[in-house]
This record gives structure tokens, sequence and C-alpha cells, in this order.
């Protein structure tokens, strides 16, 4: 039994023209058995950072919760929302600090920085940084995601066709992976507005 | 094997858990309460490791009733399951209970809510659940029959269903079932389904 196939979940972020897509799918299940087909994947940590949790649904709620607190803290101090840089490094910290009995998440963070310049990166459960240019992909279906994405990501597209491009690659991704599904959970954010979508897919 | 399931209908949640206390091959007793009122408004339905399951849940019903002291007003079943979600999660890697629960209440204000709490501490709100052996008939059973807004003789009705379900196709099938509802006016036992009745314990 892998630790980090339990509930199963798959997750991507995208790079857009001054924006960004985070998107996972919907399945919370105990490894062959689906509980639900409703299950929030992706939280927002302020209006221009999301932070996306696969892996163990335990940890992963545990670490929002703890993220969450910390962010509030920060903003209690700082009077201002985390850059999300910044709150990537926070994310690193907190799961290196469990090196030797780690969270079995892997996060995928996505923001709008400095001069609205979108931000995305994951890392590993014990908090490797990977941040890219183009997109980020995690989860059981993350090797299905790697390559949907490599194939249909175009440089600098514009919200809807970028919203486009995430949910396809999402939705075949999925179809070949038992552990995720059941539809698709897609948030467009640029510099004026966030747009979240729930995608129908194939359920099952 | 325990089998625990509830869903939510129009104003009230039900729950169905299995009444046998079991140690191996022996049935120490066929009447045992394993659904437990947790206040006036919520019940809390446990399965699993049988003193965990005990000590657990008392733990988590004492705690509910002193915040009622403290504060003057009863905790919202979002809270309290949040609360035991917690409780769960700060024993998990020290020293586990492996108890799994279904939670169900009715607030004022929210109506009813039925709340899924894995042992390792994964929570979702649902409609329907269900945990244990029973669960791979109990939940086809409630996703073929269940809509929103169910009456109560429709709920029973569904819940006798599965409670056939499980005693005709599960193997070691418990032989009674005990039944509770919530809804407005509190949380009660509304049946036993018994097909074998325990001897009546002579009086000292």
């Amino acid at each position: 039994m892998q630790i980090f196939e339990y509930n199963g979940s798959a997750l991507v972020a995208m790079v857009g023209k001054n924006c960004f897509a985070i998107a996972s799918d919907r399945r919370l299940g105990v490894q062959l058995q689906t509980i639900a087909t409703d299950f929030q994947r992706i939280s927002k940590i302020h209006d221009r950072l999301f932070l996306g949790l696969s892996g163990l649904a335990t940890d992963a709620q545990t670490l929002y919760q703890r993220l969450l607190f910390r962010h509030k803290l920060y903003q209690l101090r700082e009077e201002r929302d985390m850059k999300p840089e910044t709150f990537a490094n926070l994310v690193s910290a907190l799961l290196y600090e469990k090196r030797f009995g780690p969270y079995f998440c892997q996060p995928v963070i996505a923001g709008l920085g400095d001069e609205d310049k979108p931000f995305i990166c994951t890392m590993d459960s014990i908090g490797a940084k990977e941040l890219a240019k183009d997109f980020v992909v995690a989860g059981t279906a993350s090797e299905s995601l790697y390559g949907a994405c490599e194939s249909m990501f175009k440089e600098d597209m514009e919200p809807e066709e970028l919203f486009e491009t995430v949910s396809q690659a999402l939705l075949s991704s999925v179809d070949r992976d038992c552990l995720s599904g059941w539809g698709g959970h897609v948030y467009v954010v640029t510099p004026t507005e966030v747009k979240e979508r729930i995608l129908k897919g194939r359920m099952d | 094997m325990e089998c625990v399931f509830g869903l939510v209908g129009n104003g009230f949640a039900i729950v169905a858990a299995d009444t046998s206390a079991v140690h191996s091959i022996l049935v120490h007793k066929s009447n045992e309460d394993k659904i437990m009122v947790l206040d006036s408004h919520k019940l809390i339905a446990a399965s699993g490791e049988s003193g965990d399951r005990v000590q657990f849940t008392e733990y988590i019903q004492k705690n509910v009733a002193l915040y009622q002291f403290r504060n003057g007003i009863p905790l919202t079943t979002a809270a309290a399951a949040n609360f035991t979600r917690g409780e769960l999660a700060t024993a998990l890697r020290k020293n586990p209970y492996f108890v799994n629960i279904l939670l169900a209440g009715y607030d004022k204000e929210t109506g009813p809510s039925l709340y899924y709490i894995d042992y390792i501490a994964t929570l979702h709100k649902v409609d329907k659940g269900a945990f244990g052996y029973g669960s791979y008939f109990s939940l086809s059973m409630m996703d073929r029959h269940y809509h929103s807004g169910m009456t109560v003789e429709e709920a029973i009705d569904l819940v006798d269903k599965c409670i056939m379900e499980i005693r005709s196709r599960l193997v070691v099938a418990p032989p009674n079932f005990v039944i509770k509802i919530v809804d407005k006016d509190g949380a009660r036992e509304y049946a036993w389904r018994e097909s074998v009745k325990d001897a009546a314990v002579a009086s000292a």
C-alpha cells in the first residue's frame, strides 16, 4: 500500500500572459473505494495566491491549516499579504521540519507576484522546491499530466485559452488514472479577478 | 465485520450501525450500541478497535460538554467535527486511534449535516457515508436509491434495504443493527433491527 496513492489526486498549475491557472480533480477515495466526488484540493491563501495539496488527504488538511495560520500571523505582523515566493519558502521550511517523519503531501503553489508576474512552483514531500516557467504537476496522475501539459502548452496564453488548455490537459490525464478524476476544479486568476469553474469529465 | 453507514435527509440525518462486539472468532454480545449521543443534537457513530472507540468517543463527548459549560452555547456540528479531526490528527503520529467516525448533527441555522472522519483524520462533509466491509454494499445501495430531500420514511426504507443487502451478501454479516436519527427535535434512537436476540441478563 503506497501512502501517496492512498487517497488519489491530480493537480496542475500553468502560467499564462499575466495570469495563471490552477486545477485539480475532485475525487476523494480510500484506495479502491470512492468516498466523495466534491473534494476541494485547492485552497485560497489570499486573493493572489492559491495552494493545491496532493497526496494523503489528512496531511493535506493539517498542512493547509498550519499554513493558513502562519499566513494570518504574517498578515497581522506585516500588514500585507505574503508574496508567492515567500510563501513557497515557508511551505518548504515547514515540510523540511518534518524531514524524518514527513507530511505525505506534494504542494503546488501558484500566485501573482510583483508587477502581476505569475509564479508557480511545486515541491516534494520534504520541501525540495521546483520552480518552473510554464507548468507544474503533482499527484497520482502526474506522469500523464507531464505529457499532456508538455504537448498542449503554449507561451503567453490569454485567460480563456489558458482555461481550455488546463482543462483539456487535466481531464485527459485523469482519465488514464483510476485514483483521480470525477470532474475537475479550475481557478483562472488574473490581476483583476478570480474565475472558479467546475468541469464535468468522465465520472468514473 | 463492523458496519456503519448514514445519510442526510430533509431536515434530519440518520445513522445506522451494527451491534455486535467481536473478538477474533467470538461474539461477546450482539447488542452493543456503537452510536453515541454526543449532545442534544449530535450523534457519533464509530467503528474500529473497541477500546479506542469507547475511549475516544467518550473523550470527545466530555470535551463537547465542557465547551458548552464554559461558553454557554453548544458547538456547531462543523466545529465538533473539526475538533474530532484535530484530536485524531494530533494523535496520529504519536498514538493513533483506530476509530472511523460518522458524525451526524442538526444545527438551527444550517440544518442537518453528516461528516465522514476516517481513522487517519481525513475529514469530509458528505450526504451519504459508510465504513467497513458493509460499505461496499450500503454505499452502492445508497448511490442507487438516494436523492436529496428524502423523507424519514424513504430514508428508513433505504436504510432497511442496505441492512438487507449486508445481511444477505456479507459473509460474516452482523445480525443486529441500531438506527438513530437527529433532527430539530434532537438526537434519539429510532429503531433496532434484530434477527438474533441476546438472552436477557439474569438479575443479581
